[in-house]
């Protein structure tokens, strides 16, 4: 076997959650708030409606909320670390020899079904992290490391569920 | 000192530069310790691996120590730092449809980019899949917006609502992480499969 093309193994999970950590306090000490994800998609649309049909944002009521007639919604910090993770998410595949396409999924399915409850899953996601106020990253690891009670119940709503849902959606993943 | 944007440290434009480089490392963290394999983010929910959990808590309660030495050292203001409001119902109502999409879909936001990025076709469907989700939110706005606004409790915090210390609460979630990570190596025991390696990818 050799070492250069087998795949490297991730790293000890208790480390890695360490790591995470240490990456949450430095953007608290940075810039006062913690990780996030799921608000990037979010100026991303706001920004594309504004773009493309710049009278229904002025005039629906969710853009006039949160569009920002102010400043450029690109121009924000989430959006500028989600840019980020892909960068870091591409370093650490290509140090590792994990830069590949592929589809992961359970051998018992096919990819088409994989990619259509992907997209799904993705939809969901997405409603529920606006509805939510921020997802796993924004809301249950950033809530919980600053006691918020939003952050613990947002968390429990989450993994709950997801353990709740498991047995049904058991074929997907085993 | 900290946070060095609130305090005019930084420029608010040296701090989306920081954001970039946060991000950088929040997503080597992420696909280092296996988060762009959506069936080992799915195995949490089978317990034939349960590295999420050992992840996510360890760094929550890093976290959590990590604000309060600042604090004590001087280093931050932790009145200063950003506190996730609690809209309680939608807090509920967010979570329950995020973890139908989690175990439906594989990921969540954060993960489906980092797995994007090392070519995870699944995820890119994934992302699809959110920007049609947030685009539904935002369209049906008015349909939802009672419900996204209801149960408005302000910014409560877990120590307070059970009345103790900042730290105390720390301690007792320590507490509480050790014995979920005891629990997730006895599962990965258990429930271990031949089809799956853990650990390795």
């Amino acid at each position: 076997m050799t070492k250069d093309n087998k795949p490297k193994k991730y790293m000890n999970p208790y480390i890695g959650g360490v790591l995470l950590g240490l990456v949450l306090v430095f953007a608290f000490w940075v810039s006062g708030r913690g990780l996030g994800a799921s608000g990037a998609p979010k100026s991303l649309i706001v920004a594309g409606v504004e773009a493309i049909a710049p009278a229904h944002a002025t005039t629906a009521p969710f853009y006039k909320e949160y569009g920002s007639a102010k400043e450029n919604p690109l121009k924000a910090w989430l959006v500028f670390q989600m840019m980020g993770v892909l960068v870091g998410g591409f370093i650490s595949g290509a140090f590792a020899g994990r830069l590949k396409f592929k589809v992961e999924k359970s051998p018992k399915i096919t990819n088409k079904t994989r990619l259509i409850f992907a997209v799904i899953g993705g939809i969901l996601f997405g409603f529920g992290a606006q509805l939510g106020r921020g997802c796993t990253s924004g809301s249950a690891l950033t809530g919980m490391a600053v006691l918020s009670v939003g952050g613990f119940v947002t968390m429990a709503a989450i993994f709950g569920t997801a353990f709740g849902l498991a047995y049904f959606a058991r074929k997907l993943w085993i | 000192m900290g946070p060095l944007v609130v305090n005019e440290i930084i420029s608010p434009e040296t701090n989306l530069f920081f954001a970039f480089i946060i991000g950088i490392a929040f997503g080597f963290v992420l696909e280092i310790n296996g988060f762009s394999s959506s069936r080992r983010l799915a195995g949490m929910f089978y317990g034939y691996d349960t590295t999420v959990l050992k992840v996510f808590f360890t760094a929550a309660i890093v976290g959590m120590i990590g604000l309060l030495f600042l604090s004590l050292f001087g280093m931050l203001d932790l009145s200063l730092i950003y506190i996730n409001p609690t809209f309680l119902w939608s807090a509920i109502g967010g979570g329950v449809i995020m973890g139908a999409g989690f175990i439906l879909g594989g990921y969540c936001p954060g993960t489906s980019f980092t797995a994007a990025s090392i070519g995870k076709l699944d995820a890119l469907a994934f992302i699809g899949g959110l920007f049609i989700g947030v685009f539904i939110f935002a369209e049906g706005y008015p349909l939802w917006e009672g419900f996204y606004k209801s149960k408005d409790l302000g910014y409560p915090l877990l120590n307070n609502l059970i009345g103790t210390s900042r730290g105390m609460m720390t301690f007792l979630m320590i507490v509480v992480a050790l014995a979920m990570f005891w629990i997730g190596e006895w599962a990965e025991k258990k429930f271990a499969r031949d089809d799956y390696k853990i650990n390795q990818h």
